[in-house]
């Protein structure tokens, strides 16, 4: 629901930006008092909680994961609480198969697809707000807020029943167009049609975040920049490439990057609506790691492939990373 | 500027398209859920329920457990919310409001903390919690789950408190009050706002949380309702107006949650509260 970088609208934030319009001066004194000095640990005892859990609940299972990708573990090991170290060998298995390169592949190509729709469609409905009346932009808003509230298995469910092949309401539509090889399709039988139900699901829940937070965001644009533009004899096209975007740029910057996490790791989509199937070919990498890890309880090789995921991901964000890494450096 | 008629046109009728887009699924989840088992099964759709029955809600009620998996959502849900609104509290405000070394690396340890894939944790979750013979056990559960939205809430909060005008706190503590009287008496209730839309995010994740659950908790009696949900179709096979039901009740909180806390966040948080 937010945006990591500072700057970035966030749901709430209309709230915040009216809050912080610099208040009218009390006196001349008000404000200009520094705070009392306690003592310098205080904040450091106030942050003290929130690191400790994080370091336990979240450092813990990270460092355990990655003693367990070492480790021998299947059933038997479970069981009877062995330890046996086996050196890289989940890796080298892991690594050496066919299928686990075929999951990255289509992992990458799966979150690909769906940030690009996501960006860009929501960019887009973020702009129809900014242009619609008052009415029609609470109306889309109410559409938008309910996708989003949605419950993702709730949803996952509702698509289900929409795709159903009998009785299934989708197929009845496109049957009524006309396309009657389709009256009794099923959605669920192929890798193709699994994956665009899944898409279809993703997107829609996604491009509301993207566009409420856009349409906030295009508030912030002072109207004297548009009116500046215009008076130079900038067109609507110029105006939005030279005005609109350049103050977008931050925020689609923010929110893709988000996006690219979310549809990564996107797991009860795909896992309740057919499970990795049909024939394990809708497995993305952490449905494989489950898959793999839990359901053929080889516990070791899923904690290596979950590891290999986790790397997988830093190297598709780390261009975003070291941009954040690098603001907050600089305005050290 | 003028504009054509199509140029007046084509916005509206976008938004209009759209709207029944993004709505349709979710009206078609409530209508499914009212409609007798007829109309649901029937060649054609019934795009408008007009014979209204409770008869799947009463099947999808009936089920086994519903009522403790219910009770267990909540319990899980709102536990890990006030845990990790108290823990993100205390940050927040060390973030928002005070200049110390370190503080940067505090803020992007967060923003790292907020990526963490969950989803591909599960199994070294599981050998810890097992490890510790904690599983099967709500206690988990609630303490995953507030870690999950502790980071987001605490880099949330932070705006919130950052927006809180600095002159309120000081002139109450001109006015006598100690600092942390100063947090409780002034600050806090100016904070309800935020504190609302922050645990929105938290109710949202801690709600719908599957991967976990799914792994830790193979006692029904321990379960939420999440799993129940996702198992449920494939318990009453194609009785679609059943799961409907089940999903309708799944979604019903958290709907009107998101309006209702959609609105007490933007309604004003301070407007004015500096010029009295």
């Amino acid at each position: 629901m937010s945006v990591q970088t500072e700057g970035t609208d966030t749901a709430g934030e209309p709230a915040v930006h009216k809050a912080r319009v610099p208040a009218p001066p009390r006196g001349e004194d008000g404000g200009s008092a520094p705070p009392a000095r306690r003592g310098a640990a205080a904040p450091y005892l106030l942050l003290l909680p929130a690191l400790l859990a994080t370091l336990i609940l979240l450092g813990w299972p990270l460092v355990k994961n990655g003693m367990l990708s070492f480790q021998n573990l299947n059933p038997r090991q479970l069981i009877q609480h062995l330890t046996e170290w086996n050196g890289g060998d989940n890796y080298e298995e892991v690594l050496s198969g066919s299928d686990f390169w075929h999951v990255v592949e289509r992992s990458v190509v799966f979150t690909a697809v769906n940030v690009v729709l996501i960006m860009l469609l929501g960019t887009l409905t973020g702009l129809l707000l900014a242009r619609l009346g008052k009415r029609m932009r609470l109306l889309l808003l109410l559409g938008l807020v309910l996708a989003w509230a949605m419950p993702v298995i709730a949803a996952t469910t509702v698509y289900q029943w929409l795709f159903a092949q009998r009785f299934g309401v989708v197929n009845w539509v496109l049957d009524k167009l006309g396309w009657h090889s389709m009256a009794d399709y099923n959605w669920f039988g192929s890798q193709l049609s699994t994956f665009s139900v899944i898409t279809l699901l993703i997107v829609w829940q996604s491009i509301p975040f993207v566009a409420i937070n856009l349409y906030a965001a295009t508030t912030t644009v002072p109207r004297e920049l548009y009116e500046a533009a215009s008076l130079d004899g900038a067109g609507a096209w110029k105006s939005f490439t030279s005005v609109t975007f350049p103050f977008l740029r931050p925020f689609l910057y923010a929110t893709t990057f988000l996006e690219v996490i979310w549809v990564f790791k996107a797991f009860p989509q795909i896992f309740a609506i057919n499970e990795g199937g049909p024939d394990h070919l809708t497995e993305t990498l952490p449905i494989y790691a489950f898959v793999e890890g839990v359901g053929n309880q080889h516990f070791g090789v899923g904690a290596a492939i979950s590891f290999l995921t986790i790397l997988v991901l830093l190297v598709i964000t780390s261009y975003y990373l070291r941009m954040v890494l690098k603001q907050e450096e600089d305005e050290l | 500027m003028k504009r054509s008629v199509f140029g007046r046109i084509w916005p509206n009728a976008t938004a209009v398209i759209l709207f029944a887009g993004f709505v349709f699924p979710v009206y078609w989840m409530f209508a499914t859920a009212f409609k007798p088992t007829g109309d649901i099964i029937s060649e054609n759709p019934v795009w408008f329920p007009t014979n209204i029955t409770a008869g799947h809600f009463a099947k999808a009620v009936d089920a086994d457990h519903f009522w403790t998996l219910v009770l267990n959502s909540i319990t899980v849900t709102v536990s890990a919310v006030l845990l990790s609104l108290v823990i993100a509290l205390f940050a927040a405000f060390a973030l928002a409001r005070m200049r110390f070394r370190g503080r940067r690396g505090f803020i992007v340890t967060f923003m790292l903390a907020q990526m963490a894939p969950w989803e591909v944790m599960v199994i070294a979750i599981y050998m810890l919690v097992r490890d510790n013979e904690m599983l099967d056990s709500l206690v988990p559960l609630t303490v995953f789950y507030a870690i999950m939205v502790l980071p987001l809430t605490i880099l949330t909060l932070r705006g919130y408190v950052a927006a809180v005008p600095k002159e309120l706190e000081e002139s109450a503590m001109v006015d006598g009050c100690t600092r942390t009287q100063a947090f409780v008496r002034v600050i806090f209730p100016l904070l309800a706002p935020g504190l609302m839309a922050t645990s929105l995010f938290g109710f949202i994740t801690a709600w719908n949380e599957f991967p976990l659950v799914l792994i830790l908790n193979k006692d029904i009696e321990k379960q939420t309702l999440p799993l129940w949900l996702s198992q449920f179709q494939t318990a009453f096979g194609d009785d679609w107006g059943a799961t409907m039901a089940a999903s309708s009740l799944f979604a019903l909180p958290i709907l009107i949650l998101f309006i209702f806390l959609q609105r007490k966040a933007v309604s004003g948080l301070t407007d004015g509260a500096v010029k009295g």
